[in-house]
């Protein structure tokens, strides 16, 4: 890894196998797998929805990197800070996320987590310690520096969490909030999910070395680099980082090599737009598929099949509908919110 | 003469084609310019005819690409830097307010980095508050930059050739909204930037109307509304914001006595509220018949639901009505 390429991670047809499930908590990774098929079947749902024209505004998709999410909600808390970005449902999902509330605001309905004002990238659930994701590239990562100072300064073991990926370390103020984190020890973890595209463009295209954890080390940030569709590797990875944040050492850097199934935004595969996205490398990356990978994993253990997979799937299935259709009848605001929500409450002088 | 069937984007294709062909120094920048969503029909295959060395799709690093154009353009070169969404093109703030509206001041006019920076609007499809964003008077209000807004398929070829060859920075404006507006074009003739000014795109006698970018064809669309009950107004397109040239609108109001300024921004500080200042300056005491009046966003960032998109962009039965109120 010292020339920060990624060498056999990188190519897709390595690590498809069956997840290592060695010595670790049956029950965490059932529900690590629950909670990633939640996040896959609502993301497919969403996708129908969006190619039928039922859901107007961009929906960003990350079916194929719900690993990342998973394994990084299973070190955080409650009260613990996660930002996210244009690709977020997993990110909110994995933390707790109601369905319907999720799937209401994706359709711009009052009941919506962002009481409908910002549809599918701009989410906030933060009570489950979601503070928020936007669209614009980046612009959350001081955000998540800044919340885990609080943290610091209000002497509580919180941490912040920055979600990226490799596009967003394309922008400066990334840098400056790697050092800024750094020099304040702010307890906070940077998660780069590198998917290899920052919409069209490939990173090949965009910067000299595949490892955007060059820049961790640089900063002198403690990293990991992972492999994204490993529930299992994320997860001791995230937990390692985490604890140091936690215990008063500063940042911690973790970048997740993964893929998205679908294209930048909405339901196409995005074969035909940009450069070295074809059709034999989707299907590759298919294969290294973090939730059929951990299936196969807790295949031999003899404790999972493919039974309590199916029943697995079909209560997924069964809740997914039953949040969709109730969203879908979801009230929308009132035209008045419009300028009623601008300034906060205390702030309105009629 | 010669004329040619455009639409908004394609007029705007053939200004970056007539650039890139004729002046060896342009080159164009930005994030987006190789893929087919981005830009609408304004860029197709640029980088196919020109090469990727002179048509650069860039990392998503908004601060360095603009800041590299202003040097490049202090170097001599002609940069275009694309901003796909106006909302992105804040990273690059201090390379455009610091640096490139400066330079020509700071250096006793001794250089000029001549820069265009394409900006669109991006507005529609709920896509919410951080990709709807028109700023335009932001840019207005900074000395040193031209700011430029074409509404008609017209400006938005040869006000596009005007800003590339003009030796101060310049923003350029076009509107997602107006892709598919047509029309006729001449044999393209280069003009000089600083000498364009504002235009009457029609003649009335009961009110005038100033707008710029989309708002300019939401008042041609509503002055037809109007003619029909017999009403007829005169739509002054401002094309240039900054330097601000508010004579024809002055004209035109002496005349009428009426005035509505519409804008696709907010109205705190903005361009409407400019509009009417400068006339208010300018026209003796009791030349209106009515207070002036503006249309424009409520004061309020861009929602995502559609129900309340539809209550937030001004259509045309709006400006229909609040024309309206002018004549009670």
């Amino acid at each position: 890894m010292n020339d920060w390429s990624f060498g056999p991670l990188a190519d897709p047809l390595q690590y498809q196998h069956p997840l290592d499930v060695k010595g670790q908590d049956i029950a965490v990774l059932l529900h690590q797998l629950e909670m990633m098929l939640r996040i896959r079947m609502a993301e497919r749902c969403l996708a129908n929805a969006k190619r039928d024209g039922l859901i107007g505004g961009p929906v960003h998709l990350g079916v194929g990197q719900e690993a990342v999410a998973v394994g990084v909600a299973a070190e955080l808390h409650k009260t613990d800070r996660v930002f996210g970005t244009h690709r977020s449902h997993a990110h909110l999902l994995s933390l707790g996320a109601d369905l319907r509330s999720l799937f209401s605001e994706v359709l711009g309905r009052d009941t919506g987590l962002s009481r409908g004002m910002g549809g599918s990238m701009h989410l906030w659930d933060q009570p489950n310690g979601f503070y928020g994701s936007v669209p614009i590239v980046s612009g959350t990562v001081p955000l998540a520096v800044g919340a885990a100072l609080a943290a610091k300064l209000q002497g509580k073991s919180d941490v912040g969490v920055a979600y990226f990926g490799d596009g967003a370390i394309e922008e400066g103020v990334v840098h400056e909030s790697l050092n800024l984190a750094r020099m304040l020890k702010a307890p906070v973890l940077f998660v780069v999910e590198n998917n290899f595209f920052a919409s069209h463009m490939h990173i090949s295209l965009r910067q000299p070395k595949e490892a955007t954890s060059r820049f961790a080390a640089a900063n002198d940030i403690p990293y990991a680099i992972v492999d994204g569709n490993d529930v299992v590797q994320v997860h001791m990875a995230a937990a390692k980082l985490v604890a140091a944040a936690r215990n008063g050492d500063g940042p911690g850097f973790l970048e997740a090599i993964t893929y998205r199934w679908y294209g930048h935004v909405d339901w196409r595969e995005d074969i035909d737009v940009g450069v070295n996205r074809s059709v034999n490398d989707l299907t590759s990356w298919r294969k290294r598929d973090p939730i059929a990978r951990l299936v196969s994993g807790l295949h031999g253990t003899g404790l999972f099949d493919l039974e309590r997979l199916k029943a697995m799937e079909d209560k997924i299935t069964k809740e997914i509908e039953t949040a969709w259709k109730l969203a879908l009848s979801d009230p929308f605001p009132e035209p008045s919110v419009l300028t009623s929500r601008v300034y906060a409450e205390e702030g309105v002088s009629q | 003469m010669i004329s040619t069937r455009y639409s908004y984007g394609t007029a705007m294709l053939a200004a970056f084609e007539y650039l890139l062909d004729k002046y060896p120094d342009v080159f164009v920048i930005g994030q987006g310019l190789w893929s087919p969503w981005y830009v609408g029909n304004s860029m197709t295959n640029l980088e196919k005819k020109f090469g990727v060395h002179r048509v650069i799709d860039t990392p998503v690093s908004e601060s360095a690409c603009t800041g590299a154009a202003v040097g490049a353009a202090l170097a001599g070169m002609k940069p275009i830097v694309v901003h796909p969404r106006m909302d992105f093109m804040l990273y690059a703030m201090d390379a455009i307010v610091n640096q490139a509206a400066k330079w020509s001041h700071m250096v006793g006019g001794q250089a000029s980095p001549g820069l265009t920076i394409r900006s669109i609007i991006n507005r529609g499809g709920e896509q919410g508050a951080q990709h709807s964003q028109a700023l335009h008077a932001w840019f207005a209000h900074v000395p040193g930059l031209r700011v430029v807004m074409p509404a008609t398929v017209a400006d938005a070829r040869d006000l596009l050739i005007a800003s590339v060859l003009c030796t101060s920075p310049v923003i350029f404006i076009d509107d997602r909204w107006l892709y598919e507006l047509e029309d006729n074009l001449p044999t393209i003739i280069e003009r000089d930037l600083s000498l364009e000014r504002p235009l009457c795109l029609t003649q009335g006698t009961d009110m005038t109307i100033v707008a710029s970018g989309y708002s300019t064809l939401l008042a041609l669309n509503a002055t037809k509304e109007l003619a029909l009950q017999g009403i007829y107004a005169e739509v002054i397109d401002l094309r240039v914001l900054n330097p601000f040239y508010p004579e024809l609108i002055v004209n035109s109001v002496s005349k009428t006595g009426r005035l509505l300024a519409i804008d696709g921004g907010w109205s705190t500080c903005g361009m409407a509220g400019e509009v009417i200042a400068s006339v208010a300056e300018r026209i003796p005491v009791g030349t209106l018949k009515k207070p002036p009046l503006r249309v424009t966003l409520p004061n309020a960032p861009a929602p995502t639901s559609v129900v309340l998109e539809k209550a937030y962009y001004p259509s045309t039965e709006f400006v229909v009505k609040i024309a309206i109120t002018l004549l009670k």
